[in-house]
């Protein structure tokens, strides 16, 4: 059997056993299912041909008479997402161990079916297909947030729903309407990609995909949804959000709108890269007067993913590969930082930095940990944040040096804020909450010695995943 | 043809069988009826007969539309068992008009002469009018019945009317007379002949609830016997937009011009209209009422589109939307008689009582909010396409607003299913509601998941 298509399996028929057998053992199990499938990846990884190129195409008819197949194939863009995808999966399940949640079963059954909807979008090479993995990792993200989330989780899920929803319908027009415009009436990638129209249409189709896609990244100014589901989903939901499903968009952007409407970009890109880099300022400004920890990193996040999406927008190649290569770092750390904040909260009931103080007084290995990653997310040399930041700068500053400078503002700003709460959350004084801060246990090691060695790997080799990237980089520029 | 005559011979022989057998055997003796029926219709597949002079053709399209006609109504006869469990004493005048009403359904998917239609519409809504007010004691039930026979005979005043007018200028009731009309003065048609075209399309929008036509819709659903109203919501739709359609694509594409705008207007009307009223309602049959109103409007998209696809769109929305709404009504049938109301917070935790109904429920409304992978998404999908290759892409525009807009109420019942806390009263599913539950369920997801098996066959 074709190993993508094993890839999608072992996720499904995990979710399916998991929401069928209620087990005390569920997390266990889904750790171990989720942990072949990263293996799985690893094999793929070493098979796959690093020239580039569209490699273990899969296409098997779904309708025929409508021209909608089963088509999916593996590029390097992919490969490194479904890498991602596949690695943060067990990691976030790991992570999770610490906490109890009622139905677990059913509550792993979902990440897992969510991480196979998410694998089906990195790899789908069909417009129908793509949109029906990318509307399906919706649906478990939504009763995972519901179910586990927060006080005001209803209200605010419903918003997330409808507000996301409501872009990838505008998405499905675009697809629908690429459809009745290719030759063949076919929704395969290529049949797509190769639809003639007029300049005009091409702005339409831009901007209903970049609607779709700034909405899951998202993109000033359509991220109001994203501070209040990250704060309120459970703590390995928000990871999914963050690490993986925002990837979602940005992925998005390469493999569907610049290479379906490339004169689209040349007209729009601009407005795009601008809308970005609003973004990247402004999140970052709000991120500093914030006090709740995991709203401060909600914050953080959009200015780094605007930060990505402008170096795709640029359309030039160090902004590109940069781009794909921060996608993973910011999956990391994010998850990294959340997974921060778990600890905190889970040991203390709080996450205000302004009542924190002092841990690193008592637990100073939590304190390196914490460091580790919070360097990588303010990407200092050696860390993981380094190389892909700096690629995009260095793409940003070839497209128009002002949007490189106000770029490189949340390089600044982000150490800025980050250190600040690192000083208020860590050192200093103990106080009540803190000074009974307890060791870590063997789970929270492990989790977090995982995410420091990727900190390092990838800000020490970037070269290991640039050589999947680089061969790639060209086909997302659109002259 | 053999299956009205079935149909027809089946309903006499039900109001019979209550006065002389056992009343038990009423309801295997329909299923079986039913049954029989369906495999009857299917052996005409491919044969594209004419009928008494080309007063009724069964082309592959009216045996589909029958056959899920009759498969909705096989579903409703499985929850009928139950629900007319404490009033037998009319059970055999119930069984037999529902299946008159099918007959006059049948009538519609198959006419080629307008008196077809009209007789068809008519057999359809008489009966509708007596089921409505069925639950004799209840003044719901009378104001239900009541209100629809006087909008109901209003409205087919109208259609009459047009029918007449279209005959003064054609000169022929029959479908093929009136097309070739068409298409041989198509340069001097004279002005009765659009108003003829107008007031049909009035008299039909009253039938399937087209904004303005919708007025009767909520307190006639909310009136009628649960069950009655689960049929009316379904197959009327079906047989109501299939010979909508039928009727316009048949004879009128050539003029298509001077009616598009009017439809147009009146679907966006019919969509804004009904997902934005179901948001404000509390009680869970109105809020279906409403949905069903916006239901139409995107089903009026399909009939705007006026090509070839439009049928089989129609098809795909109106099976996947009736599947949707009997796992909803058969849902509301069992909270009703539990709580004796029709709230939406009687669904608060249900998913702790049943695990089973709550998913079925779930899908339904995913399956009418039209999220992937259920058939609402693929029929939603399928209308949106037919109606962007004909170039009215701001219409589908509009309709993905509402379904954002619906999104709101659909999801209000998951929300309550899984999210609030509460002591969901219900009895609990009996074989016959398990089975109709389980049946909806799978042909939700098999024509989410494999549409290619009716698609490709067509």
């Amino acid at each position: 059997m074709p190993i993508v298509a094993i890839l999608l399996l072992v996720p499904l028929l995990s979710s399916l056993l998991l929401f069928a057998v209620k087990s005390d053992k569920a997390k266990t199990i889904a750790l171990g299912l989720s942990t072949i499938n990263f293996i799985l990846t690893l094999v793929l990884l070493f098979q796959y041909d690093k020239k580039g190129g569209t490699q273990f195409i899969l296409d098997y008819n779904w309708i025929q008479s409508l021209g909608i197949s089963f088509s999916v194939g593996i590029d390097g863009l992919s490969l490194m997402m479904v890498l991602l995808t596949t690695f943060l999966t067990p990691v976030i399940i790991l992570s999770s161990f610490s906490n109890t949640y009622k139905n677990p079963n059913v509550f792993y059954g979902l990440i897992l079916l969510m991480e196979m909807a998410l694998i089906g979008v990195f790899v789908a090479r069909d417009g129908f297909l793509f949109y029906v993995f990318w509307e399906l990792a919706l649906i478990p993200i939504y009763f995972i947030a519901a179910l586990w989330g927060g006080e005001n989780r209803i209200r605010i899920t419903l918003k997330f729903f409808i507000y996301t929803l409501f872009g990838s319908l505008l998405m499905l027009v675009a697809l629908i309407y690429l459809y009745n415009q290719s030759p063949a009436h076919s929704f395969s990638y290529d049949a797509l990609k190769g639809v003639t129209m007029s300049r005009a249409a091409e702005g339409w189709i831009f901007w209903a995909f970049f609607i779709a896609f700034a909405i899951k990244i998202p993109i000033f100014p359509l991220h109001t949804w994203q501070p209040d589901t990250y704060t309120d989903a459970p703590t390995s939901g928000t990871m999914m959000l963050s690490g993986i499903m925002l990837k979602m968009g940005l992925f998005g952007l390469l493999r569907w709108l610049i290479p379906i409407v490339p004169n689209g970009v040349d007209d729009y890109g601009k407005y795009a890269v601008i809308l970005a880099v609003v973004g990247v300022i402004y999140s970052s400004l709000i991120a500093l007067a914030q006090s709740d920890m995991k709203r401060l990193i909600a914050y953080v996040s959009i200015a780094h993913v605007g930060l990505i999406a402008a170096g795709l927008m640029s359309q030039k190649e160090q902004g590109i590969a940069g781009g794909i290569l921060q996608m993973l770092t910011h999956g990391i750390n994010a998850v990294g930082l959340f997974y921060v904040v778990d600890i905190i909260e889970r040991r203390t009931k709080n996450r205000n930095i302004n009542q924190l103080g002092g841990i690193a007084n008592v637990n100073s290995l939590f304190a390196i940990f914490f460091m580790i990653i919070l360097l990588g997310s303010i990407a200092l040399p050696l860390t993981n944040g380094f190389p892909g930041e700096f690629l995009i700068l260095t793409g940003l500053y070839k497209y128009n040096v002002w949007i490189c400078a106000f770029g490189g503002l949340t390089i600044i700003l982000g150490a800025y804020y980050m250190l600040k709460t690192y000083q208020k959350v860590m050192l200093g004084n103990t106080n009540a909450l803190t000074e009974n801060f307890e060791p870590l246990t063997g789970v929270e090691k492990t989790t977090l010695v995982i995410i420091c060695a990727m900190v390092f790997l990838i800000g020490i080799y970037p070269n290991l995943f640039l050589d999947y990237i680089n061969p790639v980089v060209s086909q997302f520029i659109s002259h | 043809m053999n299956s009205i005559i079935i149909l027809s011979a089946l309903g006499l022989a039900t109001m019979f069988a209550g006065i002389y057998a056992n009343k038990k055997i009423l309801l295997p003796m329909v299923l079986l009826g039913l049954l029989a029926v369906i495999v009857v219709n299917t052996i005409d597949w491919d044969t594209n007969k004419h009928y008494y002079n080309d007063m009724l053709s069964f082309d592959n399209y009216s045996i589909v539309f029958t056959n899920l006609i009759l498969v909705v109504t096989f579903l409703i006869f499985l929850l009928s068992g139950n629900y007319f469990k404490d009033h037998r004493e009319h059970l055999e005048d119930n069984y037999a008009i529902i299946l008159f009403t099918v007959v006059g359904a049948v009538l519609m998917v198959s006419f080629s002469n307008l008196v077809m239609l009209f007789i068809g519409i008519e057999t359809l809504s008489i009966s509708l009018y007596i089921l409505a007010g069925s639950k004799k004691n209840s003044l719901a039930s009378n104001e239900a019945s009541l209100k629809y026979f006087l909008m109901g005979s209003f409205a087919t005043g109208f259609l009459l009317f047009g029918i007449v007018l279209l005959y003064g200028a054609c000169g022929t009731f029959n479908l093929s007379g009136i097309t070739s009309y068409v298409v041989t003065n198509n340069a001097g048609l004279p002005a009765i002949f659009y108003v003829g075209i107008l007031l049909i399309m009035i008299g039909l929008a009253f039938k399937v609830s087209i904004v303005p036509f919708h007025f009767w819709t909520a307190d006639v659903y909310d009136g009628s016997p649960t069950i009655i109203t689960a049929f009316m919501a379904t197959v009327v739709k079906i047989a109501g937009f299939a010979a909508f359609f039928r009727l316009f694509f048949t004879c009128f594409v050539s003029v298509s011009d001077h009616f598009i705008p009017v439809l147009s207007i009146l679907a966006v009307c019919t969509m804004f209209l009904g997902n934005i009223t179901a948001v404000y309602q509390k009680n869970f049959k109105r809020m279906l009422a409403y949905s069903s109103i916006a239901h139409a409007g995107y089903m009026l998209l399909a009939v705007i589109a006026m090509k070839n696809q439009s049928f089989m769109a129609i098809l795909l929305y109106t099976a996947a939307y009736s599947f949707a709404t009997i796992t909803a009504f058969t849902v509301l049938i069992m909270m009703k008689s539990a709580n004796g109301n029709d709230a939406i917070e009687n669904f608060n935790g249900l998913s702790k009582k049943s695990p089973f109904v709550a998913f079925a429920i779930t899908l339904s409304m995913l399956s009418l909010a039209g999220i992937p992978i259920t058939a609402g998404f693929f029929a939603k999908y399928y209308i949106f396409s037919t109606v962007i290759s004909e170039g009215h892409t701001w219409l589908v525009v509009i309709a993905i607003l509402n379904s954002a807009i619906g999104v709101f109420y659909y999801f209000r019942i998951i929300i309550a299913v899984y999210f609030k806390q509460g002591e969901a009263n219900f009895i609990s599913p009996d074989f016959a509601y398990k089975a109709v539950l389980i049946i909806t369920a799978i042909a939700t997801l098999l024509l989410g998941i494999l549409p290619g098996l009716v698609i490709d066959r067509m």
